[in-house]
């Protein structure tokens, strides 16, 4: 992965709350538990010695049960909780430091967020909730209601201006926060449990908005979620929260095939995995072969490899079918070509297919499925027993690194071997 | 028995109190009596160069813009109602001394209440004195009222203000208080300085409740208005009071009566005025 641009830097970062907030911090800087510490001053931590990065553009997903202090290290985010100890820096600026009227500006030009209940205003219509937030910052009213009616266009909720916001449903209500908080046009969006508020199907169409929005506008999102499922389908990136600390960064993958510890195993063992992977995740560096280098070449390379078929790709790498051992070796014996055995009808998916969308195609052919991006350039295969052993939760058979296809000059190497 | 300890002086030294004030401050007092006797009397004189009958309209006309065509035909028969029985002047004189004190309730009620939502300090000092305002009998603070500002209408509003004040105080704080916290987090986080939370979203959304403070302080205020003639506060109360004096048991009656329909009117009115603005409620 390319190295990326930090946008926020969370480093040690922690809240104690109650009276006794400065000798709380002194024990927890001595290695004392959350509960020795509630029980000697009262006070409770939080957050504890939080520290992660967020870069431009991601997605990353904090999760964590109730009480696990996900939504106290989003409010510190923005300082709608002033931490305890440690910095909080938003493009090299530390938050944590700034006056009021700094914070302020930052609140209004950088960071956006989105409320589980959705806070709307309930005297305000749609169009006021959506330009509150360039209101405040005295923007003449024609300005602000224009973008204001953009960024309502952009959730689809164009035509709902003149509404209340109890005349809408809930799901409707959250498109009005997020384009609220998009209307100022932020850097960063704070999304504190967005879209647990609504029901299943919903939820899944507001998930795969923001994943679409996300795309288009390429915000960085830092997203609440207590929902497992939900971190794993929109998150770059996840950060699982334990007790107030963090106990494992990673991507879903990583979270899910290599567990830090018992907690996150025994957090993600439930976890669905056929819709989670995808193609991308089990595939295979495919063996191919160009047309015009023969059948006799083709039935070398299975040979040498030990498999049963091949695909067969034209001068440009892409795709145009596959050949069995057997009928590349009726071809070498009787002289066609490898054009005359070709099996053209041969079944293809995208990188991005969960392994669920997969079984059906996996189950009904014989040959290993193929794998092409847009251009139909292979990109690898997928094998039976790898979906089955990823689908066991056998690590082993994730790919951690993007495949690369083999091309013709391996076979050539072959060829002359 | 003897008392181990000799008699607290407690009485003697809020009469040296109320001695002293009146004596370094005599002059104040006399220019807010001169100032609030000016403001009573010029407006009861005002209502009373128009018609009985042209006020009647008028006041059912306001009606009917700030709540409903059933509420202005109430208001248009029972004032007609009551100058009919000849309490038209007495009538204005109490509307006047209770509107004035309700308006003085206001502008001092409204403000504190905003400030003890804001600052947890002044409602710790506010809450306290506003039980003491509730609960002390009025007679009390009307001696001392008299001595400050003599005899007449004036320590009748003062009364009245002290008596009607608390709940106007208490629902404005209630009602700033009660506006979702999920809410005030969203004014925070677009940034909103305390002054664009408070005008934009918190006393909007808290003015139904304040409204209902500004009712119960009105029903207050004209509950105190037979206490305040007994001061010597002119209108229905005076009536009233002079009836029970005599024994009048009929003219109590009308003027108990006319009190009722004044109230009736003033109460329907506001509580129309709180629940009458578009747009959703506090969930």
């Amino acid at each position: 992965m390319e190295e990326q641009r930090k946008k926020i830097e969370v480093v040690n970062t922690t809240k104690i709350f109650g009276k006794h907030s400065k000798r709380a911090a002194q024990l927890l800087n001595e290695g004392k538990s959350k509960g020795e510490i509630l029980k000697s001053t009262g006070a409770t931590v939080g957050v504890k010695n939080a520290s992660f990065d967020v870069y431009d553009g991601e997605i990353f997903v904090i999760m964590g049960l109730s009480g696990s202090g996900k939504s106290t290290l989003v409010r510190m985010l923005n300082r709608l909780i002033d931490p305890t100890m440690g910095s909080i820096r938003i493009d090299g600026e530390d938050i944590v430091v700034m006056n009021k009227e700094q914070l302020r500006g930052i609140r209004r030009k950088k960071i956006g967020m989105v409320f589980q209940n959705f806070a709307l205003f309930p005297h305000k219509t749609i169009l006021e909730n959506t330009e509150y937030g360039l209101e405040i910052q005295g923007i003449a009213k024609a300005e602000r209601q224009e973008k204001a009616r953009e960024s309502l266009k952009l959730v689809g909720l164009a035509g709902y201006e003149e509404q209340y916001p109890s005349q809408l449903s809930g799901g409707m209500q959250q498109r009005v926060g997020l384009a609220r908080a998009l209307a100022n046009g932020p850097d960063v969006l704070l999304m504190d449990e967005a879209f647990s508020a609504l029901d299943p199907l919903i939820r899944k169409d507001m998930q795969d908005e923001l994943l679409q929005l996300h795309h288009d506008m390429g915000k960085t999102i830092i997203f609440i979620t207590h929902d497992l499922d939900e971190a794993l389908r929109i998150g770059d990136r996840i950060a699982l929260m334990k007790d107030g600390e963090i106990v494992q960064i990673g991507t879903p993958e990583e979270i899910l095939m290599s567990p830090s510890n018992e907690y996150v195993e025994r957090f993600v063992e439930d976890v669905d995995l056929s819709k989670v992977l995808t193609a991308g995740h089990i595939m295979k560096k495919a063996d191919m072969v160009q047309i015009d280098r023969g059948a006799r070449v083709a039935l070398r390379l299975m040979k040498r490899q030990g498999i049963s078929s091949i695909y067969v790709v034209d001068k440009g790498n892409r795709l145009i079918g596959a050949v069995t051992a057997q009928d590349a070796l009726d071809a070498t014996d009787s002289g066609k070509t490898l054009e005359d055995v070709l099996i053209r009808d041969v079944p293809t998916i995208t990188p991005d297919t969960v392994l669920t969308d997969l079984f059906d195609t996996v189950s009904t052919t014989t040959i290993p499925v193929a794998v092409v991006n847009e251009q139909n350039h292979l990109q690898g295969i997928i094998i039976r027993g790898a979906l089955i052993g990823a689908l066991a939760g056998d690590g082993q058979f994730i790919n951690s690194s993007p495949v690369e296809s083999v091309v013709a000059e391996e076979v050539e190497v072959v060829n002359h071997g | 028995m003897d008392n181990l300890l000799p008699r607290l002086p407690f009485a003697d030294w809020i009469d040296t109190g109320v001695d002293w004030l009146v004596t370094h401050f005599g002059s104040v007092f006399d220019g807010i009596s001169a100032f609030l006797k000016g403001i009573v009397e010029g407006s009861v004189d005002l209502m009373d160069m128009v018609p009985s009958i042209v006020l009647a309209i008028l006041f059912a006309l306001l009606a009917w813009f700030i709540s409903t065509r059933r509420i202005a035909i109430f208001t248009l028969v029972g004032l007609l109602f009551i100058d009919y029985l000849g309490y038209w002047y007495s009538m204005l004189q109490m509307l006047s001394l209770v509107i004035t004190s309700v308006v003085i309730a206001l502008v001092i009620g409204i403000p504190l209440g905003i400030l003890g939502s804001q600052q947890p300090t002044v409602k710790k000092i506010i809450n306290p004195i506003l039980d003491l305002m509730q609960t002390m009998p009025a007679f009390v603070y009307l001696l001392p009222a008299i001595f400050f500002f003599n005899i007449g209408v004036v320590p009748g509003v003062v009364a009245s203000v002290i008596f009607s004040m608390p709940p106007t105080i208490r629902l404005t704080m209630l009602g700033i208080e009660q506006v979702p916290k999920d809410l005030i987090e969203a004014t925070e986080a677009f940034g909103s300085t305390t002054w664009q939370r408070l005008t934009k979203v918190q006393i909007p959304l808290a003015k139904p409740t304040i409204m209902a403070g500004v009712n119960q302080s009105i029903m207050l205020s004209l509950s105190m208005v037979v206490i305040a003639s007994m001061v010597g506060a002119p209108g229905l109360g005076e009536e009233v009071y002079r009836a029970v004096t005599q024994l009048k048991t009929g003219v109590g009656f009308e003027t108990g009566l006319s009190i009722v329909i004044v109230a009736i009117i003033l109460d329907r009115i506001t509580q129309h005025a709180g629940k009458k603005k578009q747009g959703g409620t506090i969930r």
